[in-house]
């Protein structure tokens, strides 16, 4: 079995739109959620999102490549180009290997739903262009990279609802762990458009908190009403540990635990159970204790219902052992499909620069909550060895844990 | 504005040509670097710019931009409510 290293990263995100900027932000516990208006005309029971500005990549890639690019595939472009450069993977590398892409991306509702409205409107689909089927399409993502990169390895993509980015780095993982493939672009994305969110903002899930929106996202606090919004990209350049020495690559950190799971209940409702068993089996996967786990970037959106949950399951798993928790998205938002690549990265840089993140906005527990060691303000603190949670819709739940070198 | 100049603006805003390129001589594929994808964009084009539909089978036979421009003429002089 190879040893699975991470020797690239890259991020497009509220909270920065590189590894630099979302350094600073995440030690300094810097918000990256507003207060969009036009969500609220556009009849949005919440206008919380977390602000990504849409780049123009106008010179950085050809037309072609670009008319076939959805919003997110755009993120992904970008934080695949940052993650490339740190592994120092250039275009004659990925000619000359069979380098793959595993990338987590559960939506593409802007494209499909402007290419319908032209088809009503005009009664013709050649209107829509032929940019459209390669936007709306949910594998935009991987079928853009791996053209736009000349892959040649494995290519797909990887659909579970919020946990589809810490399944796509769990695949890498295997691929690389059993020698079916030296090298793989993993990550996820998200689009954040007016209509991909409209049909989860009708469950009622978003915080409404508009007053003070960098106060809105508030993980495990007792008086947290719901999630917020957001989006981005972010990639994980996976490797054998072999190849990295070979190229004389900077290793990241080495993924060792991959646990996985399925509630076995309700759509939305989430369990301890299932989440419980996803950690047990991502420690069994490391060999390790469960105190030898330093720090857990948790799931925790900012649900009533979901973080009590996985307080409950923290709490059966680590018990006594009290590892610092915090959860990013209270200054992200809840990023979805990428969220479990990104909080890879987020706590990849934590560990390289001996700080964990706050969970900003904790200011009172509430039963669960207390039981747990969460990080209310940046902690200097050097780490070698974390875990990160990401659960889903449907009770899909992904827990990795990766490790210095 | 003539009808080639408006032709000549939307084929170099949509494929990003140089604009010193086009000229009535000129090989229409060759300067728009055209393959079949392109086409579909050509026929998008043409209709938001002069609300005709045109038929991407009617390109091959097309070689210069004045064949384009005629072509366009001809369609328009022929034009059919769409």
């Amino acid at each position: 079995m190879n040893r699975v290293v991470i020797t690239g990263m890259g991020i497009y995100s509220c909270i920065g739109k590189n590894q630099d900027e979302v350094r600073e932000s995440l030690l300094h516990g810097r918000s990256g959620i507003v207060l969009d208006p036009t969500r609220k005309q556009f009849g949005y029971r919440s206008g919380l999102v977390g602000l990504v500005d849409r780049p123009n990549l106008k010179g950085m890639l050809d037309r072609r490549s670009r008319i076939t690019l959805p919003e997110q595939g755009e993120y992904a472009y970008l934080a695949t180009v940052e993650a490339l450069r740190q592994s120092e993977i250039d275009a004659g590398y990925l000619e000359r290997n069979e380098a793959g892409i595993l990338y987590g991306n559960d939506s593409t509702a802007k494209p499909v739903i402007e290419s319908i409205d032209i088809v009503r409107e005009k009664k013709d689909t050649i209107l829509v262009g032929s940019g459209a089927v390669f936007q709306t399409m949910n594998s935009t993502v991987t079928m853009n990279l791996a053209t736009i990169f000349k892959l040649k390895g494995v290519n797909f993509t990887i659909s579970a609802a919020c946990a589809s980015g810490s399944h796509a780095i769990g695949l890498g993982y295997h691929f690389i762990k059993t020698g079916l493939q030296e090298l793989v672009i993993c990550g996820g994305a998200q689009e954040i458009n007016h209509y991909s969110m409209a049909t989860f903002d009708a469950l009622s899930a978003f915080s409404v908190k508009e007053s003070d929106p960098a106060r809105a996202s508030r993980p495990f606090d007792r008086d947290r009403d719901g999630l917020v919004p957001s989006g981005g990209a972010a990639t994980i350049i996976l490797e054998s540990y072999d190849s990295a020495i070979k190229r004389g690559a900077n290793i990241l950190g080495e993924v060792i635990g991959y646990g996985f799971s399925s509630n076995g209940g309700h759509i939305s409702n989430p369990t301890v159970d299932g989440p419980a068993r996803s950690l047990r089996m991502a420690l069994k996967d490391a060999a390790l204790q469960p105190s030898d786990i330093e720090y857990i970037n948790a799931h925790a959106t900012s649900t009533p219902a979901g973080d009590s949950n996985e307080a409950k399951a923290i709490h059966e798993v680590f018990g006594g052992s009290l590892p610092w928790i915090s959860s990013t998205k209270s200054m992200t938002g809840h990023e979805c499909w990428m969220a479990g690549a990104s909080e890879i990265v987020y706590s990849v840089l934590m560990m390289q620069n001996g700080f964990i993140a706050p969970n900003i906005n904790f200011e009172n527990p509430d039963e669960d909550s207390a039981k747990l060691n969460i990080v209310k303000t940046s902690l200097k603190e050097d780490i070698s060895v974390f875990l990160s949670n990401s659960f889903g819709f449907g009770g899909t739940n992904s827990s990795l844990i990766v490790r210095k070198i | 504005m003539g009808i080639e100049e408006k032709i000549n603006n939307f084929l170099v805003e949509e494929f990003e040509v140089d604009p010193a390129r086009i000229s009535p001589s000129a090989d229409l594929k060759e300067i728009l670097e055209l393959d079949s994808l392109d086409y579909i964009d050509l026929v998008v084009v043409i209709e938001n710019n002069f609300g005709i539909k045109v038929d991407p089978v009617d390109f091959v036979d097309l070689v210069t931009f004045q064949d384009f421009y005629d072509y366009i003429t001809s369609r328009l002089n022929s034009k059919e409510p769409v």
